[in-house]
């Protein structure tokens, strides 16, 4: 095993699957002479050629078009959003194209394509640059979404996802580029729509995805000092969702919260907490709970901006309460 | 931000409880774990700590108050906040829900109704018992602590979806649960806490009673006190007759309250047999002549070995009617009814099998020490699995006994009596020792060839009484 950089397994993924499929290209701005914004891409225009590795002007609806386009015809595109804030200009593609060919060709054409760059809030870049939009993509059938935390999984699911027949949205975490990892030196999948626990626990289940995952871990760490006992439960994948990882754990431990960097108001965790509240319903012990950002613009000051995010100890709070410990 | 504090929960029947002493002042401050008063249970005397921190602003009770379980006692929160609001809410918790319970002069002479708690000469024989707070909890800025916050009658039960299906499990009616979630939701803590303490099946029975609707009744009394044994029809007795009436303590309540369930719900069914005690007051001789001067071993305590190895041979006597099963214990905990002043209370040997006469002797002799003195603590005096009860000392020949709910069996153990016994060998009648013991089955779980068969095992035991060291 090596420990490689979150940004290195996904960088080993494209090269990989180029490698295997000459049918994988990548799209994207500066994602080929400037070897990626984020430096994910890098190297891949030396290996691939200008043929494989193009770079787009700043039009993010055109070349997210001509990625579906492409799909439709056979090739498999990667189109890197530079951050999922520019994606903005390109849902209505992405919705309205690649989520509904496949059925409104009535099955003729498929749009196997990955659209993928950094998601959630960064650091200090203010309103329109720190923001989550996996809620948005998560609520279109005909995609697939998926947040990885960690190197390991960044590889195995982006891998699957480049082979994967339909649209899939692949949002990294943009502050977990340089988080490392124990990553297989051979090759390995890892399917999407499955959940993974990363901390097993008997008294509250912690429901979280990406950078969110981690906040959880520590909070964990702080609540086992005092005998709590977390379950972390990473989503991994929020479209398809695998309710079912989910629901077990719950039905352990009688309680679940739900993390994420998210706006409040219809935020993902909000489908997952119907879901846990519809499947678990003997065996809560408390409301399914969340912890979110708060219901506002990223602000750019440092301290505001740690203020709105979910800190360690909104999470340890929540455990808390439903545990009635407070 | 001040708050109401409430009346905690300390033994696991409790329902009130006599504040006996306080011991802080006014303005001390305190922090989570301090002892903040002493308060008479219905089983001993149980230190109240305080579970949050801040300044004891205001009590709102007396020493020596009779205090409903909840019902606010002090209030909490920073020195000098203005606590005018709070000292008003509490108090219309404390009155709101009905009028005083003080006798009324025209009562004084018992009718068929309870009477007012009162001595025949008009005084108040206690403090006014007081009104539990029900109907809300105590108001305060953090419901979800663990201040209980008793149901009020009829109201709905509060509990998670959880701790309705364990409740469903355990055969657990959650009307006699206390909730300590927010509002009084009862959790899954709450359910597993009464569930531990096997004592609240007799206990649950006696408050699922106490909630029934009594329209004809009108005296406020009668509804908020443990009202069985109060509740019970008196004949007015012959007006030349004169009397006095004692007000029951907390103690003698609940064993009126309990006892009455468990002698009327229980279906009791009685063993008895006489067993030869001249082995084992032999046996009992030589274990004091080797101990000197380091103890002593009754015959009680080698009952209590007996019956505990006993249940050891025949487990199924070990258990406990529970609603849709039988709860067989895994462990031998033997209760040891020990007589007080104005009551009882039933201490508790565990693992009384796996323990030697000798510490089971000692433990004995400190329980039942302490136990005079109110000293047990609750965990001393819960958890039985099967009790024994000896009058032999009072010269008792034999008796029957009264099951102490949820066990299903309980010995009742006469006096060791010299008495004519014939020798087979010879075909000749001679002075021997005899001791009638008495088994009470609850014929749910028991039935007689079963109890039949423990009696047999208990009486080999005595009768082989080397066997006890085995």
């Amino acid at each position: 095993m090596a420990i490689i950089s979150y940004r290195e397994a996904l960088n080993q993924a494209m090269r990989e699957e180029m490698e295997r499929d000459e049918n994988v290209f990548i799209m994207g701005e500066e994602v080929g002479y400037y070897n990626g914004a984020y430096k994910v891409t890098q190297g891949l225009l030396q290996r691939f050629s200008e043929r494989r590795v193009i770079d787009a002007p700043i039009a993010e609806m055109g070349f997210a078009g001509i990625g579906i386009g492409a799909a439709m015809v056979g090739l498999r595109p990667i189109i890197e959003f530079m951050t999922w804030n520019f994606s903005l200009v390109a849902i209505d593609q992405i919705v309205n194209n690649a989520a509904k060919l496949y059925q409104m060709s009535g099955g003729q054409y498929n749009v196997p394509i990955v659209f993928r760059g950094p998601g959630g809030p960064a650091v200090q870049v203010s309103s329109q640059h720190s923001q989550s939009f996996e809620s948005y993509y998560a609520h279109v059938p005909g995609l697939k979404v998926v947040m990885p935390s960690t190197a390991y999984d960044a590889k195995g699911l982006l891998k699957t996802a480049i082979r994967d027949n339909n649209p899939v949205v692949f949002i990294e975490g943009e502050t977990l580029y340089n988080s490392t990892w124990e990553v297989p030196e051979t090759e390995y999948l890892i399917p999407i729509g499955k959940s993974d626990v990363k901390r097993e626990g008997k008294d509250i289940t912690l429901i979280a995805w990406s950078k969110m995952v981690w906040t959880c871990m520590d909070a964990a760490k702080v609540l086992a000092d005092e005998g709590i006992e977390c379950e972390v439960v990473d989503l991994r994948t929020l479209r398809p969702l695998d309710i079912d990882t989910v629901a077990d754990s719950v039905k352990k431990t009688g309680r679940a919260v739900i993390v994420e960097v998210g706006w409040p108001v219809a935020g993902f965790g909000a489908e997952v907490a119907y879901q846990v509240q519809k499947l678990c319903m003997d065996y809560l012990d408390a409301p399914v709970d969340r912890v979110t950002s708060d219901d506002v613009p990223m602000p750019y000051a440092k301290n505001l901006e740690d203020e709105v995010q979910p800190q360690i100890k909104d999470v340890v709070a929540a455990v808390k309460r439903a545990l009635y410990l407070e | 931000m001040a708050q109401i504090i409430g009346l905690p929960k300390l033994s696991p029947t409790m329902e009130e409880g006599v504040l006996v002493r306080w011991t802080k002042k006014e303005g001390d401050k305190v922090s989570p774990g301090d002892l903040i008063a002493e308060v008479e249970t219905d089983k001993a005397n149980m230190d109240f700590n305080i579970e949050d921190e801040g300044v004891l602003l205001k009590f709102l009770v007396k020493e020596g108050d009779t205090v409903k379980l909840g019902a606010p006692v002090m209030i909490l929160g920073k020195a000098g906040e203005d606590i005018s609001e709070l000292t008003a809410q509490a108090s219309s918790v404390d009155a709101a829900p009905a009028p005083s319970p003080a006798p009324k002069p025209e009562r004084s002479a018992p009718t068929t109704k309870p009477p007012p708690i009162a001595a025949k000469d008009g005084k108040p024989a206690s403090q006014p018992i007081q009104k539990p707070a029900a109907v809300t909890a105590p108001p305060t800025e953090k419901p979800a602590s663990a201040r209980p916050a008793p149901k009020s009658e009829g109201a709905r039960v509060l509990a998670s979806p959880l701790a309705k299906s364990m409740a469903i499990e355990l055969g657990i009616d959650l009307r006699n649960v206390t909730g300590t979630g927010p509002g009084g939701r009862i959790v899954e803590r709450d359910v597993k806490a009464a569930s531990e303490d096997g004592q609240e099946l007799g206990a649950d029975r006696a408050q699922a009673a106490d909630r029934k609707p009594e329209r004809d009744d009108d005296d406020v009394d009668a509804k908020t006190t443990q009202a069985i044994a109060i509740r019970t029809p008196r004949q007015p007795p012959d007006p030349d007759t004169e009397y006095t009436d004692v007000t029951a303590s907390n103690m003698r309540k609940r064993i009126a309250v309990r006892l009455t369930e468990a002698k009327r719900d229980i279906p009791h069914f009685y063993l008895q047999r006489q067993v030869d005690a001249a082995p084992l007051l032999a046996f009992r001789g030589r274990l004091n002549e080797l101990l000197g001067d380091r103890g002593k071993v009754s015959v009680n305590d080698l009952v209590i070995k007996a019956a505990a190895l006993a249940l050891r041979r025949v487990p199924d006597c070990n258990a406990a009617w529970v609603g849709e099963a039988i709860r067989k214990f895994h462990q031998v905990h033997i209760g040891v009814a020990v007589a007080i002043e104005d009551g009882l209370v039933t201490p508790v040997i565990r693992n009384a099998d796996q323990k030697g006469i000798g510490s089971i002797a000692a433990e004995v002799r400190d329980l039942a020490e302490r136990a005079k003195h109110k000293g047990l603590k609750s965990h001393e005096i819960t958890g039985s699995t099967f009790t024994i009860s000896n009058l032999g000392m009072f010269g008792i020949e034999r008796f029957t006994a009264i099951l102490n709910p949820p066990e299903a069996g309980i010995l009742a153990v006469g006096a060791v009596m010299d008495a004519p016994v014939i020798d087979l060998e010879h075909g000749t009648v001679v002075a021997g020792k005899r001791m009638t013991v008495s088994m009470s089955c609850d014929h749910r779980v028991i039935d007689g060839a079963l109890g039949a068969k423990w009696l047999q095992a208990f009486a080999e035991l005595i009768e082989k009484p080397e066997l006890l060291a085995l």
